[in-house]
């Protein structure tokens, strides 16, 4: 590469960065004032690019591209408004892990409202009256748009820094960033202060998205690929910090543009095509930054959490009761492939079923006792998942030393990710696992030659006898029971204590000679391995595994699994899994806008049922044996 | 022979000299009361001496090993147990669990997966809370507990390595008065029944007065004053950092 052909791409990286910079800087205001780390802001930008091409079409002209820009903001942050005064004042007391879920069921929501709106397709808008030219720069022609967009960065961010600094609305945000309590002892009417911020964060989201009209469609993937980007640069800068996000923005955007500029290279005894490393590259630099400086580039440590979580009863052994419930559907379960020969879409239901419980369990286990909140669990599911299927397709092994070597992988990276993890906590925590669970999806996806990319891997089948459903049916629940027997006992044993000691009172369990980190790390390790186990035998009952399996989506599935049975039951996560599973295989099947069903369920979960299944009938049951 | 001896130990945070050095001692079985005016670095002096904290210069030594900058959890190993301002115990566990994490804990059976942690050490747990007058309310959830008695479980818990040295940062705090002193009695019981070491930091002077065997007063990070009770009293530098110039005692002693 050139000289100048370096600074073009150094130029190019910062004409991205503006918009990067538009979604982060208004998704940190966010977070700074109420603690809420909206998911749904890169939907805003979804809806903001989806609106402005609305009016750059349908009014057109210069009214329509400019002026639809300005509405589009206006609108979008009238909606953020909505959504603050609406949902999230519900819930600004709520666990954060609440609050993440609620907005990411409003990202399911608004999808699928864009879908009904706008449909399926690909959306391009007109090029921007006044820009449609290019000049010439290093001898190369650089879009003048492109140009307008890297002045607009720096002039958004100077005019945040002024509103911030000069304006007493800037000086409430900067205090309540602060010390949210503090401000409001001083009668300062918070109720106006977040929905005003919340208007301004989204706002500033969609007109990052209408500013885009211009160079790329309108798609229906793109709130979640902003939202990660936003996510990366706002944690990378530091969350609440403005010029941390410009300054992220600035370095992710240039390192994705230096890895496609870059290109292909001959090392000599390997060839890498760099512009294919975009993703990874992108969350490679969050977690370094993330391990350097916990806080960001130009964050600052935050004060303690001050959620107001249930308080857990303690751990007591299986009733009689729930043993003989246990023993009984077990019994069930062990003669299902009797009671379903005329049926044989039952048994694959079944399989699905025990593949989620094994997976929900097995995330329960770090995040109810262990308290770590991983946002990223699919990352081991596929790590397991891709490992067996990998190694029958490469080397052929067979079934059995493939299902062995799923969880020995997914426990590798569990082992490698759960040490940098454990050092974080609460939101940066999720964050992390999070990033990490992107890399290993965008390693998967990127990685043609090894994984299939897009395509996946398939005729991943089982050998015989385990080709028959039945079989294959009684192999999943033969190892869901070891798995979910396993983690119970684990938790009874002095390693489960520990890590809920770890959780309740780190400085308490540090004092009595406890290595909270390391404890926590074997747990998140445990955790790993028995989701390897879950994705082995995933792939081997599709026959085929593709990089959709281990999207984030199904990280999300697995906290859903758990929220909806109960965080602070053992069991929760099994019944929660089973009528997860249950609802994905059969209501969800019937519409086209499943999403919108599965955010309304997040938020009914949320909003009106926070113990979940099997919490709400252990304290209905407790209410019950109080009155007799 | 000393159980704990601070030497010349100093910390700043920025330009502020919170601790100076400070050297004193603690010898087997003493009752030692750490006071001082708010900001005079009792709780950074503690903090160095339990790990939370790495001193910029100077020595903690401990039988003669100096711990300085070790993490808490080896400090504790060595057969140092404290207490915490405000009272931590795992609020999700039973009374007695709290006991039995850290008797697992001292028996280095942390990383066990098997046999249930209900079923280690249970007598032993039983009889510790026995010693706090704990024992009916063993298998109650902890987070249940009057604030009073979750300081007596504490207490329970940092028994459990048989310490040689127990660290209590300001045991009584948010405590009525008759609480105050059954706590402080209990606590000087045990100090002389099994020989325990006992630094503690408080601002009740009723307490200090009536059970310390030995007052150090530090002021704006140094040490100005070691001894009994009487001899701080009639100190003129303490009366000025609590009082200012010209002011007489009395009131403390009553």
């Amino acid at each position: 590469m050139t000289l100048n052909a370096f600074l073009f791409q150094v130029l190019n990286g910062l004409s991205s960065a503006s918009g990067l910079f538009l979604i982060a800087a208004g998704l940190s205001l966010i977070f700074g004032v109420t603690r809420i780390v909206n998911l749904a802001h890169g939907s805003l930008y979804m809806l903001g690019t989806y609106i402005a091409y609305t009016f750059a079409t349908k009014i057109g002209g210069v009214t329509g591209f400019w002026g639809g820009i300005v509405a589009t903001a206006l609108i979008v942050g009238a909606l953020g408004a909505a959504i603050e005064f609406v949902l999230l004042r519900r819930i600004y007391r709520a666990p954060e892990l609440f609050q993440l879920l609620a907005t990411f069921a409003l990202v399911l929501v608004i999808n699928d409202f864009a879908l009904w709106l706008w449909g399926p397709t690909d959306l391009l808008g007109p090029r921007a009256p006044g820009f449609r030219g290019a000049v010439e720069i290093l001898g190369r022609r650089l879009p003048s748009y492109d140009l307008f967009l890297i002045v607009i960065g720096p002039l958004v961010l100077l005019a945040l820094h002024l509103t911030l600094t000069r304006t007493r609305f800037g000086r409430l945000i900067r205090a309540a960033t602060q010390d949210r309590e503090m401000v409001g002892a001083l009668g300062v009417n918070q109720a106006v202060l977040f929905t005003s911020v919340f208007a301004l964060g989204a706002a500033l989201a969609g007109l990052g998205g209408a500013l885009q009209i211009a160079r790329e469609p309108a798609n229906l993937a793109t709130d979640l690929i902003a939202l990660g980007d936003a996510f990366v640069v706002v944690v990378v800068g530091g969350m609440g910090s403005i010029p941390g996000a410009y300054l992220a923005a600035v370095i992710i955007a240039e390192v994705k543009a230096l890895c496609v500029g870059i290109g292909t290279v001959d090392f000599g005894f390997v060839t890498i095509n760099f512009s294919k490393f975009t993703l990874v590259a992108e969350f490679l630099v969050m977690a370094i930054v993330l391990i350097a400086r916990p806080y960001g580039l130009l964050g600052k440590a935050q004060g303690a959490v001050r959620s107001i979580a249930e308080p857990e009863e303690p751990l007591r052994p299986a009733t009689p009761l729930l043993k003989a419930f246990g023993v009984a559907v077990l019994a069930v379960l062990v003669c299902l492939p009797l009671l379903a020969q005329s049926s044989p879409y039952v048994l694959v239901l079944g399989i699905d079923v025990l593949i989620a419980v094994i997976f929900a369990t097995s995330l329960h286990f770090i995040m109810g006792p262990g308290g770590m909140h991983s946002f990223g669990h699919a990352a081991y599911f596929g790590l397991g998942a891709y490992g067996a299927a990998l190694l029958v397709k490469w080397l052929a092994w067979p079934m059995g030393a493939a299902l062995v070597a799923a969880p020995v992988l997914a426990v590798a990276g569990a082992l490698l990710f759960g040490w940098f993890a454990v050092r974080l906590s609460g939101v940066y925590l999720a964050m992390l696992t999070l990033a990490f669970a992107q890399i290993v999806w965008a390693a998967v996806f990127q990685w043609e030659g090894f994984t299939g990319g897009s395509n996946g891997v398939i005729g991943v089948w089982p050998p015989p006898p385990f080709d028959k459903s039945w079989v294959y049916f009684l192999l999943t629940l033969a190892l869901a029971v070891a798995a979910v027997l396993l983690l119970r006992r684990f938790l009874f044993a002095p390693f489960g204590y520990a890590m809920r000691a770890g959780r309740d009172s780190p400085l308490r369990a540090e004092a009595i000679g406890i290595d909270v980190k390391r404890v926590h790390w074997l747990g998140f390790a445990i955790a790993g391995l028995v989701c390897g186990v879950a994705g082995g035998l995933f792939a081997f009952a599709k026959g085929s595994i593709s990089p959709e399996t281990i999207h984030i989506n199904r990280s999300i599935d697995g906290l859903v699994m758990v929220l909806l049975g109960g965080v602070q039951t053992l069991t929760g996560p099994i019944a929660g899994a089973s009528v997860f599973a249950l609802l994905q295989d059969t209501v969800m099947r019937q519409t086209e806008y499943w999403r919108a069903l599965m955010g309304a369920i997040i938020l009914l979960l949320v909003l009106t049922f926070p113990q979940g299944i099997v919490g709400a009938f252990a304290s209905l049951w407790r209410r019950m044996g109080g009155r007799t | 022979m000393s159980v704990l001896e601070l030497r010349a130990l100093s910390k700043s945070f920025g330009g502020v000299h919170a601790v100076r050095d400070v050297s004193f001692a603690i010898g087997k079985g003493e009752f030692l009361a750490m006071i001082g005016p708010n900001g005079a670095g009792k709780s950074t002096c503690f903090n160095m001496i339990n790990g939370q904290l790495k001193p910029d210069s100077g020595e903690i030594l401990c039988d003669g090993r100096n711990i300085a900058g070790l993490a808490p959890r080896d400090i504790w190993r060595l057969g140092v147990g404290r207490t915490f301002q405000v009272a931590a115990t795992f609020g999700s566990m039973t009374v007695i669990e709290n006991v039995q994490m850290a008797l697992i804990s001292h028996g280095r059976e942390i990383y066990r997966l098997w046999r249930p942690a209900a079923s280690h050490h249970r007598a032993r747990a039983l009889e510790l809370l026995a010693h706090v007058g704990m024992e009916a309310a063993a298998d109650r959830p902890s987070r249940e507990l009057a604030y009073g008695d979750v300081k007596r479980v504490e207490l329970a818990i940092a028994l459990a390595n048989d310490p040689k040295l127990l660290l209590m940062d300001e045991p009584t705090a948010g405590m009525g008065t008759s609480e105050r002193h059954g706590l402080i009695e209990l606590v000087k019981r045990l100090v002389v029944e099994r020989g325990i070491s006992v630094l503690f930091t408080e601002h009740s002077m009723d307490v200090v007065f009536a059970f310390a065997d030995r007052i150090i007063v530090l002021a704006r990070g140094q040490l100005i004053a070691d001894g009994d009770a009487a001899t701080i009293r009639d100190n003129p530098q303490v009366r000025e950092v609590y009082f200012g110039t010209g002011k007489t005692f009395a009131g403390a002693s009553a």
